[in-house]
């Protein structure tokens, strides 16, 4: 009980941290919240889908391994509420990722931003953007 | 020197001719294009600063729920409504707690790591069902009637249901069905109160794997409280599962979206499920 109370404590702070609509399909118990990751990559392919969209890129980790990467964010209506699109990325693009890692370090994990060829910046997480929602 | 020539008479009705002509094709053009401005194609929903700061638009309407309406952020149930239901839960029966156990949900607190979710709705592609398409994921929806009944039109699933207002009974001992059987009445010019029974028990109440039995009855209530506003209250009574009836939805508040909103599809397909399982899922299972 005293675990589990911690538990909600914990997902609290954490929520108060990261306030948004944060995994409407699953919570973040899967990710090393907290912790960031920075891949400069090519992407290999991104899908627009339910429940969540993800990128896929290739990048070399800190051991300097060539690893395909598999990144999720939201879904397509959270994310364009956001101004992301199904056209965001094509594979070959070059971009740096932000992202929370998973634990068993796996090369998979939640993107908080993307840093674009053209230079514009892509964020996942927070509260809404409010110019980007116009349509 | 050039002295400015007046009109005659004649001149001046063709002049102010036309001048009434272009003021009326300006006014046609100025029609037209806010007319095109306010056509939206793709919605994802309002943003939410509209959502908080949106004015009363003034008195509600007589018996009238028609509209496009967004409950924002607080219709798809982000992580501060989990504790908030998890409060306003009734305590499970012993057999809710042994369904209870069976749910493994990615949300709320019993949420089980992404690789040991076994929720039928983002993991098999089964529909949401009632009343989960109003506890979670309750994205903007369209009302609209017919003369005998009020059609909820969800973006969640791009799914529909039909609320009977003819008077009807409910059905006694109805085969289980994803979204029930429903009938609704104006309990006043500005309350619509929806009851349903026979849910398929195959489905969740929420994301947070709450369970029900195929005896559960839900009561909706509707209250248009201006031209911009309604509110969704829900209960949930089902003695097999919980203690007592509860209240799932408080007086959440949506919103009116401008009439010729057209709204995003978000359906999770069964292919886009089992995409996601392959690639993310099955990567992130404990090692």
């Amino acid at each position: 009980m005293r675990v589990k109370l911690l538990g909600i404590i914990v997902s609290a702070v954490g929520l108060f941290v990261a306030p948004g609509p944060a995994g409407a399909h699953h919570g973040a118990a899967t990710f090393d919240t907290g912790k960031e990751v920075t891949l400069k990559g090519v992407v290999t392919e991104w899908i627009w889908a339910n429940p969540h969209c993800f990128l896929k890129f290739d990048a070399k980790d800190d051991t300097g391994t060539m690893r395909n990467w598999a990144v999720e964010t939201q879904n397509p209506v959270s994310m364009t509420a956001r101004g992301w699109s199904r056209g965001a990325f094509k594979a070959g693009d070059e971009v740096t990722v932000k992202l929370e890692p998973v634990k068993n370090g796996a090369p998979v994990g939640r993107i908080l931003t993307v840093l674009l060829p053209n230079g514009q910046t892509l964020v996942a997480v927070g509260p809404q953007p409010a110019a980007a929602t116009a349509q | 020197m050039t002295v400015a020539r007046l009109p005659d008479a004649g001149e001046d009705r063709a002049m102010s001719l036309y001048v009434k002509r272009v003021i009326v094709v300006a006014s046609v053009v100025s029609m037209l294009s806010s007319a095109a401005l306010a056509q939206i194609w793709n919605s994802p929903g309002l943003p939410e600063e509209e959502i908080k700061a949106m004015p009363p638009g003034g008195e509600a309407p007589r018996r009238d729920l028609t509209g496009v309406w967004d409950a924002g952020f607080a219709g798809i149930g982000i992580m501060e409504q989990e504790a908030e239901r998890e409060a306003a839960r009734a305590p499970f029966t012993p057999l809710g707690e042994k369904m209870a156990q069976r749910n493994k949900p990615g949300n709320g607190p019993r949420l089980a790591p992404v690789g040991e979710i076994n929720d039928p709705l983002s993991t098999l592609g089964d529909p949401s069902g009632f009343p989960r398409l109003v506890n979670y994921e309750l994205r903007p929806l369209q009302i609209a009637r017919t003369s005998n009944q009020v059609l909820m039109l969800y973006m969640f699933e791009k799914r529909y249901r039909v609320i009977w207002t003819d008077g009807r009974a409910l059905p006694k001992n109805p085969d289980p069905r994803w979204y029930g059987y429903s009938v609704g009445r104006w309990e006043d010019d500005y309350t619509f109160v929806v009851e349903t029974i026979g849910m398929d028990d195959r489905t969740w109440l929420d994301n947070s794997g709450d369970p029900h039995s195929t005896d559960l009855h839900v009561e909706e209530r509707y209250r248009r409280v201006n031209q911009n506003t309604l509110e969704l209250t829900v209960v949930i009574t089902d003695p097999k599962v919980y203690t007592k009836p509860w209240t799932m939805r408080n007086r959440l508040r949506l919103r009116l979206m401008p009439p010729d909103t057209d709204l995003m599809e978000m359906i999770p397909s069964a292919s886009e499920s089992q995409a996601y399982q392959r690639v993310i899922s099955s990567q992130t299972k404990s090692q």
